[in-house]
This record gives C-alpha cells, sequence and structure tokens, in this order.
C-alpha cells in the first residue's frame, strides 16, 4: 500500500516534467511589449503589427465604419459589445484588436470585406463587422481586443 | 478456426532445434502461407494487403527523408526544396513519400467502405473493426504532421488550425492549446515536436496492425456473402491463392500510384504550400488535403449555437463524433445478416451514404459562400449532408436492422460460389 502510494507519486513527478517540457519556455513567456504610433494611419486604412508573435490589426474607421458599428442593436449580435466597449474614449476612430478569428485561429482579412464592412475569415467563412464583432459564421467571439494605453494623442502601447 | 495440430513439421534438425525454442517458422507457415482463407474474396479484399504495403512504403521513405530534413523554422522549407532537387533520387523519394499518403488514405477509405457494405463489424469481429477505427485516427494524426514539416504556408495555417479545435473545449481549452503548440503561435517549437511525433506514430500504426491482424485471425475473415465457414470446403489456404490474388491488387494500385510520382508529383498538392509559412498572412483561401474534406465540411458547416454550446464546441463535437461514431456501428446495426448483398433496403441507404460521403469531400472544397442551387450555398446545403452522415448511423442502421426483410441467405460459401457458376 505505501510502496504503492510511494510509486504513484514517483510516477506523477517523472510524468510532470515530460509533460510540462511541451510549455512555452520562459523566453516566449516573458510578456514585450510593442509601441506604434497611429498617426502615419490615413482615414480607412489599417496595418498589422506583431505582438507576441501573434498579428495587431490597427484600423483607422471612417465615419461610415463607426456609424455602421454604433447602428446595430446590441441583441442582433452573438456576443454582444457596443462600439465604445471596443474602442477607447476619445479615440473611437482607432480599432485595435488581435487579428486572430475566434475560430480556429486564421488571419481574418480587412477591414471592408464581407458584409458588413469589417473582417472576413478565409477559412471558414466568419464574418466580422465594422467594430471587430463576430456577425456571421461559425466563430463563437468577436476579435479579441489586447491590453492596449495610449501614451499619448496618437500613439498606443500593447502589452 | 484454425488447426493448431499444425501442418509444419520441421525439415532438419536446425530447425527442430529453433521449432522447441522459438516456433517462429511454425508461426508463418501456420498463419502467412496455410491459414485457412474463404475461397469467394473479392478484390475489394485485396485492400488489406495493398494497406500493408502502403504502410511499409511510408516508414522506408519516411526513414530516407529524415535523413536530409531539417525541423527548424526557418530551415525546414528550403530543406524539402533542397531534398526535391539536389538529393540523388530525392525528387522521386519525396514524391513517393507525399504521393503515398493519397494512396494510403485512398486505399483505407475502400476498406472501411468495404467493411461497411459487407458488415465486417458484426460479431464476432468488433474488436477488429475497432481497432481498424484506431488505425485511421493514428494515420490522420501522422497524416497531419507529416504534412506541417515542409513549413509551407498551407502547413503552417492547417498546424494553426488543428491546433486551435483543443482551444473550443473548455475551461483548460487556452493552456492546452498553448502546451500543444509550445508558444502562443504556432512557430519552431510545434515543428519539432510534430516532426518528433511524425516519426513515432507510423511505428504504433505497425504494432496497432499487428493486433488487427491478430484479430482478424482469431475469426477468420468475413467474406462477400457474409456466411460463416461451414467447412474446409469453403476455404482455401492464404498461400498461394491469396498472396497472388493480393500481389496482383498491389500491382494494379501500384500504376497510378507510379504515374502520379512520375508525371505529376504535385497534382494532389496546393500550390499555397510553395510559397514557405508567413505568420502574419492567411491563404486567400485554406483547404485541407482531399482525405480531410469530408470532415473538414462537417466542422465547417457547423455555424450555429445549439442551447448553451458555441458554434466553435459544436463544430468541434461533430468533427470528432464522425469519427468516433465508427466504433459504435457494430452495436448499432443490429441485423444478423452481414452481406448488404442480401439486405434490399440497407444497400439503398449504403449507396446514398457513399454519395453523401464524396458530396461532403466537394462542399470541404469549395467556398462556404459559393452558391449550389438556387439561392443556397455550401454553408446551407453541406448541413443536410452532415445530417444525413449521422442519421445513418444513428437512426437508419438501428431501424433497418428491426424492419428490414432481408433475403435468404446462401446455406454456405460454397453454394454461393457454384450457384453464381450456374446462372
Amino acid at each position: 500500500m505505501a510502496a504503492g502510494a510511494v510509486g504513484a507519486v514517483g510516477v506523477g513527478g517523472a510524468v510532470w516534467p515530460l509533460i510540462n517540457q511541451l510549455n512555452p519556455d520562459a523566453s516566449v513567456l516573458a510578456l514585450s511589449s510593442v509601441e506604434f504610433d497611429l498617426a502615419s494611419l490615413t482615414e480607412g486604412q489599417s496595418v498589422t503589427i506583431k505582438w507576441r508573435g501573434q498579428p495587431v490589426f490597427a484600423s483607422h474607421r471612417t465615419a461610415k465604419q463607426i456609424a455602421e458599428a454604433k447602428a446595430v442593436p446590441l441583441s442582433e449580435l452573438r456576443d454582444p459589445e457596443s462600439d465604445e466597449d471596443r474602442t477607447k474614449p476619445g479615440h473611437e476612430q482607432y480599432l485595435i484588436q488581435i487579428g486572430i478569428c475566434t475560430h480556429l485561429g486564421c488571419i481574418p482579412n480587412g477591414p471592408d470585406q464581407g458584409d458588413f464592412d469589417g473582417w472576413l475569415c478565409p477559412c471558414h467563412g466568419s464574418q466580422y463587422d465594422s467594430a471587430g464583432r463576430i456577425r456571421k459564421g461559425p466563430a463563437p467571439k468577436n476579435l479579441v481586443i489586447p491590453p492596449y494605453k495610449f501614451t499619448s494623442d496618437t500613439k498606443i502601447q500593447i502589452g | 478456426m484454425t488447426e493448431h495440430s499444425g501442418s509444419y513439421t520441421p525439415s532438419n534438425g536446425l530447425e527442430k532445434w529453433l521449432d522447441d525454442r522459438l516456433p517462429i517458422i511454425r508461426f508463418s507457415k501456420e498463419h502467412l502461407m496455410d491459414f485457412p482463407t474463404p475461397k469467394n474474396l473479392n478484390y475489394w479484399w485485396t485492400f488489406g494487403g495493398i494497406l500493408a504495403i502502403m504502410l511499409v512504403i511510408q516508414i522506408v521513405t519516411g526513414i530516407v527523408l529524415a535523413m536530409h530534413f531539417t525541423p527548424q523554422a526557418s530551415m525546414a522549407f528550403d530543406s524539402v526544396e533542397l531534398i526535391k532537387r539536389d538529393v540523388n533520387g530525392g525528387r522521386i523519394i519525396q514524391a513517393v513519400h507525399s504521393t503515398g499518403a493519397s494512396m494510403f488514405f485512398l486505399a483505407v477509405y475502400i476498406h472501411i467502405f468495404r467493411g461497411l457494405f459487407f458488415g465486417s463489424y458484426k460479431a464476432p469481429r468488433e474488436i477488429l473493426w475497432m481497432l481498424g477505427v484506431l488505425i485511421l485516427l493514428l494515420m490522420m494524426a501522422t497524416a497531419f504532421f507529416g504534412y506541417v514539416l515542409p513549413w509551407g504556408q498551407m502547413s503552417y495555417w492547417a498546424a494553426t488550425v488543428i491546433t486551435n479545435i483543443f482551444a473550443a473545449i473548455p475551461v483548460v481549452g487556452d493552456p492546452l492549446l498553448q502546451l500543444l503548440r509550445g508558444g502562443f503561435a504556432v512557430d519552431n517549437p510545434t515543428l519539432n515536436r510534430f516532426f518528433s511525433l511524425h516519426y513515432l506514430l507510423p511505428f504504433i500504426i505497425a504494432a496497432v496492425v499487428v493486433l488487427h491482424i491478430w484479430a482478424l485471425h482469431v475469426p477468420g475473415n468475413n467474406n462477400p456473402v457474409g456466411v460463416d465457414v461451414k467447412s474446409s470446403r469453403d476455404t482455401v489456404p492464404f498461400h498461394p491463392y491469396y498472396t497472388m490474388k493480393d500481389l496482383f491488387g498491389i500491382i494494379v494500385f501500384l500504376i497510378p500510384f507510379a504515374w502520379i510520382v512520375f508525371f505529376a508529383p504535385d497534382i494532389l498538392g496546393h500550390t499555397d504550400n510553395y510559397v514557405m509559412a508567413n505568420p502574419l498572412v492567411t491563404p486567400p483561401e485554406i483547404v485541407p488535403e482531399w482525405y480531410f474534406l469530408p470532415f473538414y465540411a462537417i466542422l465547417r458547416a457547423i455555424d450555429f449555437n445549439l442551447l448553451f454550446i458555441n458554434s466553435k464546441l459544436l463544430g468541434v463535437m461533430f468533427f470528432g463524433a464522425s469519427i468516433l461514431i465508427l466504433f459504435f456501428v457494430p452495436w448499432l446495426d443490429r441485423s444478423k445478416v452481414r452481406s448488404g448483398t442480401f439486405r434490399p433496403q440497407f444497400k439503398w441507404f449504403y449507396w446514398l451514404f457513399v454519395i453523401n460521403f464524396l458530396l461532403l469531400m466537394w462542399y470541404g472544397a469549395q467556398p462556404p459562400a459559393q452558391v449550389v442551387l438556387m439561392n443556397f450555398t455550401v454553408a446551407d446545403v453541406s448541413k443536410l449532408s452532415v445530417l444525413y452522415y449521422f442519421a445513418y448511423f444513428i437512426i437508419i442502421l438501428p431501424l433497418l436492422s428491426v424492419f428490414e426483410t432481408p433475403r435468404p441467405l446462401p446455406a454456405s460459401i460454397s453454394e454461393s460460389v457454384l450457384g453464381a457458376a450456374r446462372t
């Protein structure tokens, strides 16, 4: 009994490192942050920034796109979030989001793609609107907003 | 079924000495040569032998390719190109391996559909069938890991999409995703571990194949009429009758295989995989290899939430269930009659299932918004195919077992063979 218990602990102790080696190591985990100046973006333009190996979309939205995003009643949304929830006050022309489809991780094409003037995922046809909210297709959630803050009027720091 | 009295008599002192210690010659003679096999097996039965050869071809070419491949994110793509261009004969060896994967799946699908038609999953062959499903799962994993190794755009995005499937699991999904990838995105650690696993799994497959054949040799082969072997008049020895028949099947199968390898080695691949992996650009259209298309279509068809289950998790559940359901077929089809030949209604549903499977394969290759009929898109009509796929197993097979009146069975295999000769 005691031998069995010690054996079980021993096996567990030996197996865990063998599994844990699969996890990202400290050099990958070291949280990096990225700075970006949005002033270079003209209205309607969007760029992709690399943060932690993942693409981040920074978009300067047109007045039409903002109006469309605001006009949608929340009850029509699969993952209800208002346009204000997804932007920073005073900077609502800028939309910063992780450019990874919440379905299976492809990078959606956009902006101004699909039926909702937003992003269209090429893999399984998910469509996001001009605020990056899921509107159609298999994805369950809106595009993720990364942690970021404005360090000046147009400069942002992601992470 | 086998007579263990044995037909083997050691012919000299050395064989006698070996036979008393490790009766490997006896075993080979009984199981590879004299094994009593129903005399009416048709060419659909040669695919077992074809599959064994395919596994050997994949392992041998794979070991050779591993001698030249570099599992490092910045070098993997170039190393595969070097294999194709510089390594002596590498162009052919690489093409045999990549085309071989497709031919392997073609053969395994025919093998599975043969089993589904002739009721090869029914008692006493349930374990044999389940080991086969396990081999299919292992093959899928191996093919996926292998597809990632050339590190082209399709490789990279296949790895991204498939690892993301695990993120759909509630609670543990995200940590599990990082565990599988070894980072926040698919990268060098992912490539490394996939190479390691791609090398390992074929040997696991080989081990399960041994169990599969063991489970086959306990009850013996099923056969096209599905009645049990009743006397030695119903069987012939495996060698030379089926070694020769299988060999002929293998040669015929290798002809189109060789044609593709020599004249169109890239015909089954996707052009985007000639572009090196780029984590910041998804190709305009992602399509898996043809052999995954039906399951990919099932994954993609589920774009709606059901109760508290979101569309992503639901799609993944259907995707997994579409293969796991095969494990339960022996208990879903309760009909006493094995062979579909004697089941008048079953036949129709079976062939509809085959057509439906091919239809799913086609849907998987089309963009979801593609209009198929009137205003209906692939995303709409593929739901019907998913419905039929599952209904066949869960509703149709159990109901047929109760309501269908099968045609009378021949008294024995010999009678069926002679009867066919008369007409």
